[in-house]
């Protein structure tokens, strides 16, 4: 029995245990959701391509497997390329198929074509133009390995509308991969772990830096279990908030230009850093030469590139962060490794307790987290958007055993609604909550649809402040207050917009209202929409 | 600081522009490239001439290892390797300096492989030290083009440079969800 290119694809996808796939179809991907029609695997429509991609991204964030997003060719896929390009810097594994015109055109500027393997190029994993329909499971299951293993990132398959046609005699799915040039380390040298836990016992000043890698390679509960056994503070890049409880009291709290001062004095008087899966990006360390100039670096990575790109190495360890940090706690409990007392009393010195802001009028933002986090449920997600309302969350919301998810490395407005979506999906019994700004909430809100069309739960928390907040505060500080392009006037009345979505919501302008509005909102049996005014002066820290 | 490096990738569409692209993308300096089959009709050899310090030549190998179908990225020792570029030079000369030019094509072991009425052109497969030695001899007599092939190297003795795989990976079963 012959079998089309379109049914092999949805049974490649049924045989790697794709549940949920979040699309937009169109007319070269047609045999494709023409096939899906007989397949048990739930389609999400978006109502535009990128949020496919982000929703994906929020899948596979909360589920720990790989996402799936399935869009056309031409305009489809270009629109999936930011959150394509967002999932590669945060290194989120998922699998985007595009369709692709006839392959006899290819080349010819044909209706919706676009080389979108040659735009990606740079921000996938890998991709894959596939000209043979019997290349098809073979592909897939590739896909499936390169976007999961090792680094994990987005990994690309462009089908020929041809190629989906086609049949082939019979399907049969690989069960083993074997690419040559792709086996990555998975465990880290156990010499060098042996140097790793020499180096921090002989530390006066140690410091761990947890970064996304944590969330990765699932090694939350190994970086817990060292923590705590060396009694080293540690702190969180952006990626990395959650690798340990907010209230663990050696979290220091995010590094970096929108850290805290507690994080950011730590690093910079640390003797030895432990980078535990963390890039050293120049959000999270502006001048990592300097710091490395007084402090000895030891950095676990399964990416042996990022070893050495942005900071000097004196001990790189390539591995499984999962494995090596299970290694080197047996080696820093064989080497009776404790942290300097007052070492670790000056960290909590440094640490600014943690205190409520309460502005005088409107909506204080850093508050609203803070309540929120005592509201929600503890293994709640937060999803936050780019722009104030990011910092705002990452360094004002509890993380205990949920998650906090946002677009780190690229900073893509409109991620939040979308991603959450995507995280919900993965994890329908968890409390999930969208937070972003007014400018990003513009970006996105057609989603409002998706969601109520797939009948989810979640929450959205819009702090509106009618600017750009971010940029604004940007012009302020670094172009003598020059406010340009930054004003939202025009922006809709977001409540009335809810409502037309069938969504509850209700407004906000001061503190005092908090209280009772967050009950309301968690308490709401769906969806619901909260928007708290928040003073255009408000400071991201 | 120049580097050889010899990169052995699978040898289908698209996995040069993946190489280049690369180099371009993160700012790497390429002084030459030379693309080739090897004894394996299944994989390629790229022979890439890199300008660059210590640091620069290590990231450009890590980031090389990271593309999917490079197979093996191999930094090749100064002294320990042979390497060699074809060049041609089409010079032009008047009819009583012809004989001079013979003699430096004679003595620098080029082969004349076209003459005309005013012009002659030589083949040269050397190291880039000679090439340009060559070249600056011809110089004077009026150089009208010059057509050259990257560098292609390999190691000197029983050295090779193979594409046998990298570490052992996982059973990949368990990284399936």
């Amino acid at each position: 029995m012959s079998v089309t290119g379109a049914e092999i694809m949805v049974k490649c996808l049924e045989k790697q245990g794709v549940k949920v796939l979040f699309g937009y179809p169109g007319a070269a991907i047609c045999p494709f959701y023409d096939a899906l029609r007989d397949s048990s695997i739930r389609h999400v429509l978006v109502r535009q391509e990128q949020n496919a991609g982000h929703a994906a991204s929020g899948y596979a964030r909360a589920s720990g497997k790989v996402g799936v997003c399935v869009v056309t060719s031409g305009p489809g896929a270009t629109n999936l390329i930011t959150a394509i390009a967002s999932a590669y810097m945060d290194s989120i594994p998922i699998v985007a198929i595009t369709g692709q015109v006839r392959s006899d055109l290819l080349g010819r500027d044909v209706f919706q074509e676009v080389d979108i393997t040659g735009a990606c190029e740079p921000f996938t994993k890998y991709s894959y133009l596939v000209k043979r329909t019997a290349d098809l499971p073979r592909v897939f299951r590739e896909a499936f390995h390169i976007a999961s293993t090792g680094r994990p990132g987005p990994v690309l398959i462009d089908i020929p509308v041809d190629v989906q046609q086609q049949s082939i005699e019979r399907f049969s799915y690989p069960d083993k991969v074997d690419i040559i040039g792709y086996k990555p380390s998975l465990n880290g040298h156990a010499v060098q772990i042996q140097r790793a836990a020499e180096a921090i016992k002989k530390a006066s000043r140690p410091v761990i830096c947890a970064g996304g890698g944590v969330f990765s390679a699932k090694a939350v509960e190994e970086l817990r279990a060292l923590v705590n056994e060396t009694g080293i503070p540690t702190v969180c890049t952006m990626m990395g908030i959650g690798a340990l409880p907010t209230a663990h009291p050696l979290n220091l709290g995010m590094l970096g230009t929108h850290g805290v001062k507690g994080a950011n004095t730590a690093i910079h008087q640390a003797d030895l850093i432990l980078l535990c899966g963390a890039r050293v990006g120049d959000r999270a360390m502006a001048a990592p030469d300097q710091i490395a100039k007084h402090a000895k670096i030891i950095h676990i990575d399964i990416d042996p590139a990022e070893i050495g790109k942005n900071m000097p190495a004196a001990i790189p360890i390539v591995g499984d962060l999962k494995l090596v940090l299970e290694k080197l706690r047996a080696d820093v409990r064989e080497a009776g490794v404790t942290c300097p007392a007052d070492w670790v009393q000056a960290c909590m010195a440094a640490k600014e307790p943690y205190t409520r802001h309460f502005s005088t009028s409107l909506v204080n933002p850093k508050a609203l987290i803070g309540l929120l986090s005592d509201r929600l449920r503890e293994d709640s997600i937060l999803v936050a958007d780019v722009g104030q309302n990011q910092i705002w969350s990452a360094n004002h919301y509890q993380v205990k055993k949920g998650r906090f998810l946002t677009s780190g490395g690229m900073g893509t407005m409109g991620y939040s609604v979308p991603a959450a979506i995507g995280a919900k999906m993965a994890c329908p019994d968890r409390q999930v909550v969208a937070v972003c700004g007014d400018g990003s909430f513009q970006m996105q809100f057609m989603e409002l649809a998706t969601l109520c069309c797939q009948g989810l739960d979640l929450k959205i928390i819009v702090m509106t402040n009618h600017r750009l907040g971010m940029v604004r505060e940007l012009q302020d500080n670094g172009y003598g207050g020059r406010q340009s392009g930054v004003d939202l006037a025009g922006s809709p009345d977001f409540i009335k917009l809810a409502e037309a979505y069938g969504i509850p919501g209700l407004r906000i302008s001061s503190d005092a209202q908090a209280e009772g509005t967050v009950e309301a909102l968690l308490n709401a049996p769906g969806p619901f929409l909260l928007e708290c005014q928040v003073d255009e002066k408000e400071p991201s820290l | 600081m120049k580097t050889t490096l010899s990169v052995m990738v699978e040898n289908h569409a698209g996995v040069l522009s993946k190489v280049v692209g690369l180099f371009s993308r993160r700012g790497f300096n390429i002084d030459s490239l030379a693309v080739g089959e090897t004894e394996d009709s299944t994989i390629s050899r790229i022979t890439i001439v890199v300008d660059g310090d210590e640091h620069m030549v290590e990231q450009i190998e890590k980031q090389l290892n990271k593309v999917i179908p490079v197979i093996k990225v191999k930094s090749l020792v100064e002294g320990k390797y042979i390497s060699r570029m074809l060049t041609f030079f089409k010079v032009s000369f008047a009819a009583s300096r012809r004989s001079e030019l013979m003699k430096i094509a004679e003595l620098m072991g080029a082969r004349i492989v076209d003459v005309s009425k005013s012009t002659l052109t030589l083949e040269f497969t050397d190291t880039a030290e000679r090439t340009e030695t060559l070249e600056s001899l011809l110089k004077p007599y009026g150089i009208k083009e010059v057509v050259r092939t990257g560098a292609i190297a390999i190691e000197k003795g029983e050295a090779v440079t193979r594409s046998q795989k990298r570490q052992k990976g996982p059973e990949d079963a368990a990284y399936i969800a």
